[in-house]
């Protein structure tokens, strides 16, 4: 049994990593927000399938006109993400602005409402387009880095199996790796980031010492749906097959690897999203196995939800969070 | 037009004389024109213009109660759509009994939950694998299917394996702050449908997404209920006492105190309330309704499957929570009659319409714009506009008023060694 499970390690760690940058750079966005304004933005992962949408049909439409084939991917690659990126972080300061910003003072369960509307409503609006424009709402958009390359783990040891990679993997995980430092960068060395922090810390106290804390709580909110937006454009190259409804489980997901990090904690987040996404491919890969067929490898999502279970029950303020008390 | 309703407000006679005659109109109407949906919706209604007059809540009752057993079964019993306006009649009951248990959760207790759908799941699935031969394939011992008899039994065994569920999915959740409790029960809701869907092996237990069929019929008297109109009398049994209980409860010592933990953790804590204790007890109790109408829902769909328990349908009880007003008893069943005639009465007769519209060449609707489809869509600008502009909802929640004058009255007989029960400080003001 061990043997088999280590056969497939290689190939699990690699998947593993994919996926675990994809929900750690999703769950930037929830944990920014959270740090911010003790809201979870439930839309968030909405904002994650519609840039998935944005790059493919931007992809798609280059495609059409037929530049996709004249100019290199890469170039291609990173214009859509340039793109993406804006449209979707234009479209989480919209949500604020609109949904969010007049029901500050609100009670939480009031604002939480709203976000979940807000979701519904971009589900509902991406079907919409996409049946529209294309017959059918779950899209395939053309692959840019289709190339396989094996690696031969087997030379290191007979105990691994070879894995194989599409050459995306490393395109998501460059993207992701730079997406975080300059996050990170960003948030702890400039002026910018250090009005962020003071925000999340205490808002009334920041916005005496004349921080604008209307214009750094959309600020945040653009950097964390921009990157939610690269992320959906990433997924869809790694995965090909996209619908309206991969934002929620998803956003789950990255929800519960924020939490695992500490809310609030950006280098947590990162942490808790690859985390999550290694045990998950690790579960799928070996649930079957471990327990003799018992469970299938559709129990992975159960998975993920028992881990967050987990963590609250020890570890509520998470693996890097600090215990918060509050006050009266 | 104020001065006419401040008229008719004062004049008891005027009300009892414009409700009989709304009710004999409308009664007629639907006797009469069997296929107007429009009315048997304002047959209906008739109940939200009872519950604006200023008639004593006995009269109140008698009369309702005399327009849902009798006037709306018999006024439909006429023509061809007697059993799909009885199914309509019997699933706004079965969502008005939810979204009351869905009410004390997050209206009362003010804790967002948006995995209820998993409560009724249960309950379902605990009627629908015993009253199926499908328990036969774990059960050592008894012989599957139970009889239709064991129906009456199972009401309270679904509602207890809800309320169990909603306790142990509580525990864990509860005791860390309010906000995560939204995305576990989020999870919750999922999962329980991913298990359920998964469930058929290594020993099938649920069927898995084949879903568990032809579940036995409730039986009473050697009598099989099978058909709409008498499930229509069992879930109007049901939520009376729903209804009945869900007042009882919110006026109570527990009902008080989960109001004060919404409106405030700490300061209700300062006043001795127990957070978790009171909080599992909401979570419980709210639980429990859904799963008892789980178990109507198996008994009256004869089918059991996965794909009626998604998020949606959570959503769509949430839905009905916020439109009707969070906390508010009367609204919320009036939200939960709103959406769920939206959602199986109006939306597929504008399909349908919309479709003939495009046969007929008139204007060619796109089928991605199709009103069925809309759903999410209707569901998301409903809970947006009304947490931004109206989070009290329609009908909002009224708190019961002290009259000063009578309490003081009371108090003086008291001080002055009257035995005499001061009658009723409280007044209702409903």
């Amino acid at each position: 049994m061990i043997n088999e499970v280590l056969h497939t390690l290689p190939q699990v760690l690699i998947d593993g990593l994919t996926l675990g940058a994809v929900y750690a750079i999703v769950a930037l966005g929830y944990t920014m927000v959270y740090g911010i304004l003790e809201l979870i933005n439930f839309a968030h992962g909405e904002i994650f399938m519609t840039g998935a949408f944005v790059g493919t049909a931007i992809l798609l439409t280059f495609a059409g006109f037929g530049w996709l084939a004249s100019m290199p991917a890469l170039v291609a690659l990173v214009l859509v993400l340039v793109v993406t990126s804006v449209v979707t972080g234009l479209l989480g300061m919209g949500i604020e602005r609109v949904a969010y910003r007049p029901l500050r003072n609100a009670p939480k369960l009031i604002t939480l409402i709203t976000a979940i509307g807000v979701s519904f409503l971009l589900q509902d609006i991406v079907r919409f387009i996409a049946e529209l424009k294309n017959g059918n709402y779950i899209l395939t958009g053309p692959s840019l880095f289709s190339g396989q390359i094996g690696i031969k783990v087997s030379s290191i040891s007979s105990i691994f199996n070879d894995a194989s990679v599409k050459s995306s993997f490393f395109i998501v995980l460059i993207v992701a790796v730079i997406m975080m430092v300059t996050l990170d960068f960003f948030v702890n060395k400039t002026k910018w980031g250090m009005a962020m922090r003071a925000v999340a810390q205490d808002r009334e106290t920041a916005a005496l010492m004349s921080v604008n804390v209307n214009k750094v709580i959309a600020l945040t909110f653009f950097i964390g749906s921009a990157l939610g937006g690269a992320t959906g454009v990433l997924f869809a190259i790694q995965y090909g097959t996209i619908d309206p409804y991969i934002g929620f489980i998803l956003g789950l997901k990255a929800f519960t690897a924020a939490v695992l990090g500490g809310i609030g904690n950006i280098r947590g987040a990162m942490f808790g999203g690859i985390l999550i996404g290694i045990m998950e491919m690790f579960a799928a890969a070996n649930l079957p196995v471990i327990s003799h067929g018992v469970l299938g490898a559709e129990y992975k999502d159960v998975f993920a939800f028992a881990i967050l279970i987990i963590v609250l029950i020890f570890k509520p303020e998470g693996l890097f969070g600090k215990v918060s008390v509050e006050k009266v | 037009m104020k001065n006419l309703l401040y008229a008719i407000q004062q004049n008891k006679r005027l009300q009892a004389i414009i409700v009989g005659l709304y009710i004999v109109v409308t009664f007629f109407s639907l006797y009469l024109a069997q296929k107007s949906v429009v009315a048997f919706l304002l047959l209906l209604s008739s109940l939200l213009l009872l519950y604006f007059t200023t008639f004593s809540n006995r009269v109140k009752w008698l009369i309702g109660g005399v327009v849902m057993v009798v006037l709306l079964p018999l006024a439909a019993s006429q023509g061809e759509a007697y059993q799909s306006y009885m199914e309509v009649a019997t699933l706004v009951g079965i969502y008005i009994a939810m979204a009351l248990g869905l009410n004390i959760v997050v209206g009362m207790a003010g804790l967002l939950d948006l995995g209820f759908v998993a409560f009724f799941a249960l309950g379902a699935y605990t009627y629908g694998i015993f009253a199926t031969g499908q328990a036969n394939n774990f059960m050592p011992f008894g012989h599957y299917p139970l009889s239709g008899e064991s129906f009456w039994v199972f009401i309270f065994i679904g509602c207890f394996v809800a309320a169990l569920f909603g306790i142990l999915l509580g525990v864990p959740v509860l005791r860390v702050k309010g906000d995560y409790l939204a995305i576990v029960t989020l999870g919750f809701g999922e999962i329980i449908r991913i298990i359920f869907n998964n469930l058929d092996k290594p020993v099938n237990i649920t069927n898995g997404a084949m879903g568990l069929a032809s579940v036995q019929p409730p039986r009473l008297f050697g009598i099989d209920f099978m058909y709409p109109n008498q499930f229509y009398y069992i879930v109007l049994v049901i939520l009376v006492t729903v209804i009945f209980a869900v007042r009882r409860l919110e006026f109570s010592k527990i009902g008080r105190a989960w109001k004060a933990v919404r409106e405030n953790e700490i300061a209700a804590q300062a006043m001795g309330i127990h957070l978790v204790k009171t909080k599992l007890m909401a979570f419980a109790v709210g639980a429990s309704f859904s799963g008892m109408m789980g178990v109507v829902f198996a008994a009256k769909q004869t089918f059991v499957d996965p794909t009626s328990f998604t998020l949606l349908e959570s959503i769509t009880i949430l839905v009905m929570v916020i439109l009707g007003g969070m906390g508010s008893v009367p609204g919320v069943i009036l939200g939960a009659a709103l959406v769920t005639i939206l959602n199986l009465q109006v939306l597929t007769e504008l399909t349908n319409w919309l479709n003939q519209l495009s046969l007929n060449g008139v204007i060619n609707v796109p089928d991605a714009l199709s009103p069925a489809k809309m759903q999410r869509f209707i569901f998301g600008v409903i809970l947006i506009l009304f947490a931004l502009y109206r989070p009290q909802g329609l009908l909002p929640a009224k708190n019961p008023v002290f009259d000063e004058k009578d309490l003081k009255d009371a108090d003086k007989l008291i001080n002055a060694g009257v035995q005499k029960e001061a009658t009723q400080h409280v007044h209702l003001d409903s």
